[in-house]
């Protein structure tokens, strides 16, 4: 029951009550303006430097009332990840709900304390807003609802992927990332907000977003679907790619990025390669084109290319003059970092197609360029950086003194190989992380113990190796210096090598930023070895293309000169990868996609002019 | 037409008459009507006329992720926003299977009873009208207008919080807030005694509203009435309490009851839980220091949401009533249906029809306003 009685009828003077209330303030006074409180949803505010245009704003907003707008003025760079585009708000729509401050990547949007706008009838476009730094009426109001780390609705951390320990893993070659889960996946897979940086940053634009929703949707088949639009090195890339899309994620702006890489993996090693096979045929072209094409070459980007000219109908042969097929990849990269099973189900999808691989058929010595030329309506070159550049110090010819790629080669065939038990390296790049881990688990599974120094030009600051592979080659062992520049191999009065002399680097470039090391002469160091492996670039093969044409095409500075689509000054010549772009698998995908469609238009234009 | 076939047209008698009561009325909540058929100045037949306030909201959510839905529940019943939130909020947690950190929960209760007090004020500002009783009217909404600072200050927007999120809240309680809440309370407190001498107990009030619209306790449950007009007619029964929810059986309340079932016993329900509401905060205030932790239970990007398939009948305790949610999900990233149980459905229609039935005309806003009918939540 209520306290109140309706029985107590009062006192008869109850009425002067109401004569207190005439001292008392009225209860409906007006109010002052006042400011709204701390966290008041008011206009949006939008910082122009901060925003990367990503439009994950537009995505979560309920109303649809933001709308992405391109700003000409403002910097574009796919590869960092930033679009020249802002979000405008129709105020017609919004409902100030501040779903798109919490879920705001980067954190450039907030809302004020502003809350007035009024506007004349003829100025009802008014409404429609594109917020910048100042606000709604350029007067600066207090920031009110803004991002705050309790309430953020981005999700920060990725899924941790399972490794091998450094002690399990130091004396094999078996891989060392384990892969996603599928539970991990679906739940790598939703943190992304579908803003497809990461396909603006790709070199060969793969569906990024979409194969990722297709995880997210536990639909693997799906996302291989996706993953074959654009690359099919997608076993190879989903492991050792670069990743720039990573680079690129708007999620990594104040987190860690979609793990986009691995998600590609793990959509790869779900589907069976058999299906992979079936996908990878869907359109195919029906019709044979009657048109033939020799590609030398079977790396990343001869492959691709022989790819999409036979899913195109063209009869495809590539001639590869090692025993087996998959370039650098599979002679390159060691096998912990990409298990030469999952190259050959890559490589089975591009044959299944009704490419013809020829191994061990090098062109120069089994075959001549003229002949290719005959029996061919179209020719590409794809034979990457094959030979190691040497740092022609003095005793740099030393028959101790070995080329990373020659080795890497050597143990990828399974070739006994010289293995010292000191071994120094010089180089900081990634290959010279390749070559000095794989050294240093032959090392450990010969002598128990590992012994290999990198000598790197640069300091671990400006370092031109992934950080996670300088983490990884010190956690089993090796040793890596920074600053040191070689200086001539130690070789002893018998001839036998004793290891590398050094200088400290003062610089590096010049002040043009031309390469140019200038060295510290009293600061020289010996780093005793039994064999020095020399890994500061590589270089291409081009004697296979004989005197003649290489007299009739143009060159620069030792590298072949091609056009846009791959074309080189012979028409029916073109050259894609490594050896005229480089500098990894990815980019030579991408190159790959690009001169076969160069060569597709060609032999069409050649088809119907026949016909 | 055939002449067998021909019926004289019966006309009513020149003394009863048709009446639009609405949709643009003082007398009327919202944009909501009724037409009235009347004899003389007694009511002898009612229709109510809803839909002016149809938004389609249920479908709506149907095409919307679940979390993009926060923001248009708490339209479907203006006065008393925050349960709208709250259970939603608490359907999808239902459905997920998340647990919301104790904090959220405390900060769930404080402000659903913010609300509570916010729309009761309004209520009964909105009855005094009716009886003429102004004064009433404009302190009501005043004071009501104070709640609103509050809730501006705590979630950002003073009418629409859009502050709950499947998980718990979206923001801490800002400093000093508790404080000026509890201020807030101490001078509600203190005009509870003005509300008395000046409507509760007022003659002029308590005489036209006595024996109005009386309900009695069988018809209240056979037309599935609920909240503060069941309890007028002597049935205590309250979710918080019979079906506790987030931490209400850890707080002390009781649950207000008045036996007669007409429009004064359900204003001094009202009146009751104005008293009632005022001391669960107080309890909140003392124990919210003391609840650290999280605000919100982590929960996915929500552009990549699935929620598991399932469905989940939800309810709490809102100012009008009973009010629910019914979600079914199909495990996709939007809602497959939500049908919202609002209270007000069930008493604003049929009941309101029946009640008016042998009042007088001037009684009709009276009976309307005493039920709380809110007409935003009847249409959705």
């Amino acid at each position: 029951m209520s306290d109140i009685s309706h029985k107590d009828k009062g006192s008869i003077l109850a009425p002067l009550k109401a004569l207190g209330f005439l001292a008392r303030a009225p209860v409906t006074e007006k109010l002052a303006p006042r400011e709204a409180a701390a966290n008041y949803r008011g206009f949006h505010v939008n910082d122009w430097r901060k925003c990367i245009g990503c439009s994950t704003c537009q995505k979560v907003c309920d109303n649809a009332a933001i709308t992405m707008v391109s700003i000409p003025s403002l910097p574009q760079d796919p590869v960092k990840g930033i679009r020249n585009e802002r979000p405008a708000i129709d105020y017609g729509r919004c409902c100030w709900c501040g779903l798109c401050v919490d879920i705001c990547p980067t954190g450039s949007i907030a809302l004020t304390r502003e809350y007035v706008h009024t506007c004349r009838e003829d100025e009802l476009d008014s409404y429609f807003v594109l917020p910048d730094p100042n606000g709604m009426h350029d007067e600066h109001y207090p920031i009110g609802w803004s991002k705050s780390a309790d309430a953020d609705l981005v999700d920060l951390q990725r899924q941790p992927m399972a490794e091998l320990p450094s002690e399990k893993r130091g004396d094999n070659f078996d891989e060392m990332v384990a892969g996603y889960s599928r539970q991990q996946a679906i739940i790598e897979a939703s943190r992304c907000v579908q803003c497809g940086m990461c396909h603006d940053s790709c070199p060969t634009h793969m569906h990024a977003p979409e194969y990722i929703r297709a995880i997210w949707r536990d639909d693997p088949e799906e996302a291989v679907r996706q993953i074959y639009r654009s690359n099919p090195f997608s076993h190879v890339c989903g492991r050792v790619c670069t990743h720039r899309c990573e680079a690129a994620c708007s999620i990594g702006r104040r987190g860690e990025p979609v793990a986009i890489r691995w998600l590609k993996r793990h959509a790869m090693d779900s589907v069976p390669d058999a299906r992979v096979r079936q996908i990878a045929a869907e359109g195919k072209a029906e019709q044979p084109s009657g048109r033939r094409v020799a590609i030398i070459g079977s790396g990343p980007a001869g492959l691709t290319a022989a790819f999409d000219l036979v899913r195109q109908g063209h009869a495809v042969t590539v001639f590869e003059a090692l025993a087996k097929p998959g370039g650098m990849p599979r002679y390159g990269i060691p096998a912990y970092r990409l298990p030469y099973d999952r190259l050959d189900a890559d490589i089975g999808v591009i044959v299944s197609l009704g490419v013809d691989i020829r191994c061990n058929t090098r062109v120069g010595d089994d075959l001549t360029m003229e002949a290719l030329q005959r029996d061919y309506d179209a020719v590409l070159v794809a034979i990457g950086l094959q030979l190691g550049r040497s740092t022609r110090i003095p005793g740099s010819g030393h028959p101790d003194v070995h080329a990373a790629v020659e080795l890497l080669r050597r143990i990828s065939d399974g070739e006994d190989i010289p293995l010292p038990d000191r071994i120094v390296v010089i180089g900081g790049g990634n290959v010279a992380m390749d070559i000095a881990r794989s050294l240093g688990r032959l090392q450990r599974q010969r002598y128990g113990r590992v012994d290999v120094t990198v000598s790197a030009l640069e300091d671990f600051e400006h370092f031109l190796a992934d950080p996670q592979e300088l983490k990884e080659a010190r956690e089993e062992g090796i040793q890596v210096l920074q600053s040191r520049g070689p200086k001539e191999m130690a070789v002893g009065e018998n001839g036998k090598l004793l290891g590398l002399r050094t200088l400290g680097v003062i610089s590096i470039f010049d002040e043009q930023g031309r390469f140019a090391p200038r060295y510290d002469n009293d600061d020289e160091q010996l780093h005793p070895a039994g064999m020095v492996v020399e890994s500061i670039g590589q270089m291409s093969d081009v004697a296979i293309l004989g005197d003649e044409l290489t007299e009739r095409l143009e060159w620069n500075r030792g590298r072949l000169k091609v056009d846009e689509q791959g074309r080189t000054a012979v028409p029916w010549l073109w050259s894609a990868g490594d050896m005229v772009r480089g500098p990894d698998v990815v980019h030579a995908v991408a190159d790959g996609h690009r001169v076969a469609a160069s060569i597709h238009a060609v032999l069409q234009q050649q088809t119907e002019a026949l016909s | 037409m055939r002449p067998e076939n021909y019926q004289a047209k019966s006309h009513p008698p020149s003394n009863e008459y048709e009446l639009n009561f609405g949709p643009n009325h003082p007398g009327i909540e919202g944009n909501y009507a009724l037409r009235v058929k009347l004899h003389g100045d007694r009511v002898i037949a009612a229709r109510a006329d809803a839909g002016y306030l149809h938004r389609g909201f249920e479908k709506l959510m149907e095409g919307r992720l679940w979390i993009q839905n926060i923001a248009l529940v708490p339209r479907i019943c203006v006065p008393d926003p925050t349960p709208m939130e709250v259970c939603y909020s608490l359907s999808v947690e239902a459905l997920c299977g998340l647990d919301v950190p104790p904090r959220a929960q405390w900060i769930r209760v404080m402000q659903l009873e913010m609300s509570r007090l916010a729309a009761h004020l309004f209520a009964f500002g909105g009855h005094a009208a009716t009886t003429g009783l102004y004064t009433n009217m404009f302190w009501g909404v005043a004071d009501r207008d104070l709640i609103l600072d509050r809730f501006e200050e705590l979630t950002g927007g003073r009418v629409y919080s859009i502050y709950n999120i499947p998980g718990g809240v979206r923001r801490d309680v800002p400093e000093g807030f508790l404080g000026r809440l509890a201020a807030l309370l101490d001078y509600l407190e203190s005009r509870l005694d003005d509300y008395d001498n000046l409507f509760f107990r007022n003659q002029v009030f308590v005489r036209r509203a006595r024996d109005v619209g009386t309900l009695s306790q069988q018809q209240a449950l056979e037309w599935g009435v609920t909240g503060p007009n069941l309890r007028a007619t002597g049935l205590a029964f309250d979710v918080r309490r019979d079906d506790p929810y987030l931490v209400y059986d850890q707080l002390e309340f009781d649950v207000v009851t008045e036996q007669a079932g007409d429009a004064l016993a359900r204003n001094l329900v009202r009146r009751g839980e104005l008293k009632q509401s005022i001391r669960i905060l107080r309890q909140v205030i003392a124990a919210l220091p003391g609840i650290d932790g999280p605000i919100r239970a982590p929960i996915p990007n929500p552009l990549a949401w699935n929620v598991p398939p399932g469905e989940t009948y939800t309810r709490v305790e809102s100012s009008k009533g009973e009010l629910a949610y019914y979600v079914v999900s199909t495990g996709g990233d939007k809602p497959y249906r939500v049908h919202v149980r609002g209270p007000s459905a069930m008493h604003a229609v049929q009941v309101l029809e029946k009640l008016a039935v042998g009042a007088r005309l001037e009684d009709v806003a009276q009976i309307m306003f005493s039920l709380d009918a809110c007409p935003p939540e009847v249409d959705r």
